[in-house]
């Protein structure tokens, strides 16, 4: 079978080609070795079926960042390439159509975005293109599927350019002004009302304003889809299933089986939330109550990213991510993770290097908490006051930027500066979009409930057989001198490594006064993530890495826990 | 007309100038000329980002952020 390979610049909409391309069946996985991902699909060519791979975006094939030395590696194993050029954008996109040229793989050049070039002036010599290039050249429109079909049976055509020939770096910049100057034509444009309002959205305090408004906006769109979702897909499944599972009990008996399957009955029922059951929360937490919310999450998160907001934000972050190691897409680990830190955990991909990875990761583990566990702060320490709630998040920010400041000046390693075009304003493809979300949901099934549902079951056996007493005995010293809190507290930590949510709400029957309630909640947030996330993390940063992570989560645990202790309740 | 040499740092928003030449290695200049930003081409600060914060510029019509390490090795022609 054959393999086409799409290569592009960033932002050319080439996903959007990719997903014409292929429909719905399509794979997202790691390209061998590293953390990018990359879509494979099938498309169906004149001459028989093949397979498609979208190559990450780059400018050109030296590359100069992991997402480069994939797509240049991808070239590899292309028997026909379709470079997707930006026919607004026509000069700069030409550097990586020689080079790849240059390569002697036969090729066809779709020159996507056709209809806003036209919209904005500039007119194209499509025959002369195809003329200077050697290789049939489509204009094409991702958007509305405008000249695929053409592009799809123009690949039969594609050969290797036979007037293209292996150049020197210099040589291929005069080419391209060369050529740009023979085919393409600009009308003069004035800038509309719609450049200056794109443009208020990436300076300083405009901006700021809007990123605030939209980010807003997206969080109420989240618990809107998110609860949406729970109330009238997931929970009436799960109507469904009870009785299955009551059967399962009554079938079980008691006994160590039925508590490590169907957990604790509540009042001779299930109780999904409370039961700790592996058939019961274990399938319960994930796909009831975590599932809805990350698909809203990648859901808005892919919107984000279609219309061109996304490098916006990141700029305007920027000067706060920077200073702590990270740069402006420092921010995308934190958006998520306020759903669910193993979506946030998986995000810190979008930087660059080892060392920022491991900034963005450790700092999202200790200080931002997921919305299960946001909802169960305000639950426990609202009726006593609002101020506590504030206690909390003022404190885990601090930590965030305290932390950040000290891990960017202490972790060796690089940390590159932002680089990124911003590209304009587009309204977001749906199909497009639809695959992208799909696609992460899928990577997010796959990737994190197995092993959340694991830890319940190890969790569990280490709960019947007492285990867990014995380890929260063990750190009741520590509770009571080091934190001012009851030994009980213990028991909740332990727990709150499989449900941080669950685990604040075990605090209560401990009857904590408000200031004791603050340090627990705040303790229970930095000291380690949640088993799901570990897992996760543990395969991004690598076994050292996520020793080095835990060795700060739990020093910063107590640092923060001692202080909150000295502050809140005296000696 | 008379010009002079600045780093684009120097450069307030609202500034324009002609890419004269870059400070760095060739990776480094690749990865500009690449993006768009290339000698003799004009360009335009769009907004320099307090606090140290990045430099929009704008090239062809696209906009393109960088940070200030890089902005202080793009050497700009501007008219004096």
């Amino acid at each position: 079978m054959k393999t086409v390979v799409l290569m592009g610049n960033p932002n050319v909409g080439k996903s959007g080609i990719f997903s014409r391309l292929t429909g719905t069946r399509v794979i997202t996985s790691n390209y061998a070795g590293t953390t990018v991902d990359v879509s494979r699909g099938k498309t169906r060519l004149p001459d028989g079926p093949a397979e498609v791979i979208d190559a990450p975006g780059t400018y050109s094939l030296t590359p100069t960042n992991p997402a480069e030395e994939v797509a240049a590696e991808i070239l590899g194993e292309a028997d026909v390439v379709v470079n997707v050029v930006d026919a607004t954008n026509l000069e700069r996109n030409l550097y990586l159509t020689l080079e790849t040229l240059e390569r002697g793989v036969p090729a066809a050049v779709a020159l996507n975005l056709w209809d806003e070039a036209g919209h904005q002036g500039i007119t194209i010599d499509v025959d002369g293109l195809e003329e200077l290039l050697g290789v049939p050249v489509v204009p094409t429109v991702g958007l509305s599927g405008e000249g695929i079909r053409e592009l799809v049976e123009r690949l039969g055509e594609a050969r290797p350019s036979a007037t293209i020939q292996p150049m020197s770096e210099e040589e291929r910049w005069v080419a391209v002004g060369r050529i740009t100057g023979e085919v393409q034509k600009i009308a003069h444009r004035h800038h509309t009302l719609a450049d200056r309002l794109a443009e208020a959205s990436i300076r300083p305090t405009s901006g700021l304003f809007i990123a605030l408004a939209v980010i807003a906006a997206a969080f109420l769109a989240v618990r809107w889809i998110g609860e949406g979702l729970i109330s009238f897909v997931f929970e009436p499944l799960f109507d469904l299933y009870t009785p299955i599972v009551m059967r399962a009990s009554e079938l079980l008996g008691p006994g160590i089986l039925h508590d490590i399957l169907i957990g604790r009955l509540i009042g001779g029922e299930i109780d999904y939330v409370e039961s700790m059951g592996l058939l019961t929360t274990g399938l319960f937490v994930p796909f009831a109550m975590i599932l809805p919310y990350i698909v809203a999450f990648y859901l808005i998160l892919s919107i984000l990213e279609d219309t061109g907001y996304l490098p916006r934000l990141a700029t305007l972050a920027d000067t706060f991510f920077h200073r702590l190691g990270m740069h402006g897409y420092g921010i995308i680990p934190v958006f998520l993770g306020f759903g669910c830190n193993v979506p946030g955990a998986l995000a810190t991909r979008v930087l660059e290097t080892k060392k920022q990875r491991f900034i963005a990761a450790t700092l999202m583990s200790l200080a931002i908490p997921c919305m299960a566990q946001i909802a169960m702060v305000f639950g426990v320490l609202g009726p006593f006051g609002l101020q506590y709630v504030v206690m909390v998040f003022a404190t885990l920010a601090l930590v965030y930027v305290v932390a950040g400041l000290i891990l960017n000046r202490v972790v060796p390693g690089e940390c590159p500066e932002i680089f990124l075009e911003i590209p304009p304003y587009r309204a977001p493809d749906l199909r497009a979009t639809a695959t992208k979300t799909w696609m992460r949901v899928r990577g997010f099934v796959g990737e994190a409930i197995p092993y959340l549902f694991l830890g319940i079951l190890v969790v569990n056996l280490l709960y019947s057989v007492g285990f867990l007493d014995l380890l929260a005995a063990a750190f009741a010293p520590v509770m009571e001198t080091w934190l001012g809190l009851p030994a009980g507290a213990a028991v909740a930590l332990l727990v709150g490594f499989l449900r941080k949510d669950l685990a604040v709400g075990m605090l209560v029957p401990l009857g904590m006064s408000p200031e004791q309630l603050v340090i627990a909640v705040t303790m229970l947030t930095i000291y380690f993530p949640c088993v799901a996330t570990f897992v996760v993390l543990l395969r991004e940063l690598g076994a050292r890495g996520m020793l080095a992570a835990a060795g700060v989560m739990v020093t910063t645990a107590l640092l923060v826990g001692g202080a909150l202790r000295v502050i809140l309740i005296g000696f | 007309m008379i010009t002079m040499e600045k780093t684009l740092l120097d450069l307030e928003p609202g500034m324009q100038g002609t890419i004269a030449r870059f400070i760095g290695n060739p990776g480094f200049v690749r990865k500009l000329r690449t993006i768009g930003i290339r000698e003799g081409k004009n360009l335009t600060v769009v907004t320099r980002h307090p606090l140290g914060g990045p430099v929009v510029i704008e090239v062809d019509g696209r906009e393109v952020t960088l940070g200030r390490g890089m902005a202080v090795r793009v050497v700009v022609d501007v008219a004096a």
